[in-house]
């Protein structure tokens, strides 16, 4: 898929591949094209070029089916401030066309979801922001879609209320849904993701399951030296004449497949922190950018 | 890019519940109304306060204070003209203004739009609910001031039941006509263009406190193309009569407007919403 405005090409040849019934992390710093990408699988962007196909459903021609199996949770809250916490579940599940019979249900396991059940009758400008946040997500679910896509799910949230949404989304992955989620926290995606996708520049660099694209790329450990008076060159130099990738962690220096280490490197380097590897590691190598 | 589909889960199915491609759906509209009425259920106060307040203050001021000087305007009791005159005030005013400004705030300051586009809506179910509730509510809010008037002595008329499917189709038409103005201002603050260019001239020159007879004839040949003089023009025929023929011109200029404002809006919202 392409999509440029102006001059800015924010989505430029990304190809894509989920399977049912995973949990896949759209991974990418700001400004990778993540956003962008979610909007065009509503249809609400219209890619230049390309082709998307949602549970069998070509979008955007037939976006709307599509739309009526996912849901969507967006980065930026737009409750309805003036609604109760049940009226915008209610809203929602007209919009979804859940049918008249079942529409109270839906709301009460919405509000389950939400943990919201004693705050069904208070107006969303009331809640704390992880209620919110939580409020918007089970809004997404009241008509159990099959697709939820979930775009910075945990952006500006304290840490116990993170907790509490990625359970949410393991629950959901139990279910059988499949859950598209963006996010820029490196962490979040290599707990939550079946698979990871690594985005850059509007295309998708690399994509596998987090534990094998860690082993392919930054192997078992990730050994720590700190750059010293010489600053970073002269490690950097050794290291990747050994054919070990590195990368710049502030005043250390980060050496990759650890592990591959022989003695004689060894004794170039000398011995510095050793840590498992990890997805950043994998995402900076491979894109020399940084995430948070 | 594709999410892929399996066989399995097959309890749901909401896709089914959609239409086919490309078709308009009450549904949604449907959708959008119910928003709108849980909305209302906290606001219908002060809106209903202003529905009738507003009547009685212009027809104190106007039918009081003007009527004494006047008296008489085209062979009408000056307090029966203006009487008629300001339920079509009333239906532009409860009709453009939330088209216009309600739209534009949950539009941009709200993302409303977005998160309802993100659900099997499309732009034009979207549109027709949102002007559909503001003609709803100006169909209902239009009669105020007519039975104010009524109260001030304007004799009741068989005719009059036709004012509430006025009020509703030119408020139809107004709210679309907002909300095409609220996709068409690039800021908050231009707004105040269509306030004063646009909204004033519709809501004076459309012989709502004044007969267009005194007008120079190219006034009065351009008020012919402001859809709220047909909107005054059927709401006195009702209440004083009118021919058939007269009538269903007007009808046919009100219907006319709604077409081209719908055409409008539903391009525009568009064209914002979608990128």
């Amino acid at each position: 898929m392409v999509k440029s405005y102006g001059a800015l090409r924010a989505v430029d040849g990304l190809d894509l591949e989920v399977p049912s019934g995973i949990v896949l992390g759209l991974l990418g710093p700001n400004g990778a094209g993540k956003s962008t990408t979610m909007r065009m699988l509503t249809a609400q962007t219209r890619a230049d070029d390309g082709e998307i196909t949602i549970l069998g459903h070509s979008v955007p021609r037939e976006s709307k089916r599509a739309r009526a199996l996912m849901g969507v949770v967006p980065q930026h809250d737009n409750l309805d401030e003036e609604l109760t916490t049940a009226e915008n579940l209610l809203v929602f599940a007209h919009l979804y066309r859940v049918p008249k019979a079942e529409r109270a249900e839906a709301v009460e396991r919405a509000l389950r979801i939400a943990h919201l059940e004693d705050r069904r009758d208070t107006r969303a400008d009331k809640l704390s922001g992880g209620m919110r946040r939580r409020l918007l997500i089970a809004r997404g679910l009241v008509h159990r879609p099959r697709l939820v896509l979930l775009d910075e799910p945990t952006v500006g949230l304290d840490p116990q209320v993170r907790q509490e949404l990625w359970s949410l989304v393991t629950s959901l992955r139990d279910e059988g849904v499949t859950v598209l989620m963006s996010t820029h926290y490196i962490e979040e995606a290599e707990r939550l993701s079946d698979e990871v996708a690594l985005m850059a520049r509007g295309r998708v660099v690399r994509h596998g399951v987090p534990a094998d694209l860690i082993a392919q790329y930054a192997g078992k450990t990730v050994e720590e030296f700190p750059a010293g008076a010489d600053g970073h060159e002269e490690l950097e130099r050794r290291a990747q004449a050994a054919g070990l990738p590195t990368r710049r962690t502030g005043a250390a220096l980060a050496v990759m497949r650890a592990e591959e280490i022989t003695e004689g490197l060894r004794g170039e380097l000398g011995r510095g922190d050793v840590r498992p590897s990890n997805l950043e590691d994998v995402f900076v190598s491979l894109t020399g950018e940084r995430v948070e | 890019m594709s999410v892929q589909e399996t066989a399995e889960r097959p309890e749901a199915a909401p896709a089914a519940r959609t239409g086919p491609p490309g078709r308009f759906e009450l549904a949604p509209v449907k959708g959008v109304l119910t928003r709108e009425w849980a909305l209302y259920r906290r606001s219908w106060k002060p809106t209903t306060f202003a529905a009738v307040v507003e009547p009685v203050i212009f027809l104190l001021a106007f039918g009081f204070g003007l009527g004494s000087l006047v008296g008489v305007v085209a062979g009408y009791r000056y307090l029966d003209f203006i009487g008629t005159g300001i339920v079509a005030t009333s239906v532009l005013f409860t009709s453009i203004y939330p088209g216009l400004i309600d739209t534009y705030v949950r539009r941009v300051f709200q993302h409303t739009y977005d998160g309802m586009l993100a659900a099997p809506v499309d732009v034009r179910e979207l549109v027709t609910g949102e002007a559909a509730w503001i003609a709803l509510r100006a169909g209902v809010y239009g009669c105020a001031p007519l039975l104010v008037a009524i109260g001030f002595g304007l004799p009741p008329a068989a005719g009059m039941v036709a004012v509430p499917l006025i009020a509703l189709v030119t408020g139809f038409g107004f709210a679309l006509m907002g909300i095409w103005m609220s996709a068409l201002v690039p800021s908050i603050k231009t707004i105040d263009y269509v306030i004063s260019g646009l909204i004033t001239p519709i809501f004076l020159v459309a012989g709502t406190f004044f007969p267009l007879d005194e007008l120079p004839g190219w006034a009065q040949w351009i008020s012919k193309l402001n859809p709220l003089y047909h909107c005054v023009e059927l709401v006195r025929g009702a209440a004083f009569g009118i021919g058939t023929g007269t009538a269903a011109l007007h009808w046919a200029a009100l219907a006319a407007f709604v077409v081209v404002a719908w055409g409008l809006a539903v391009f525009q919202m568009r064209r914002r919403l979608i990128d």
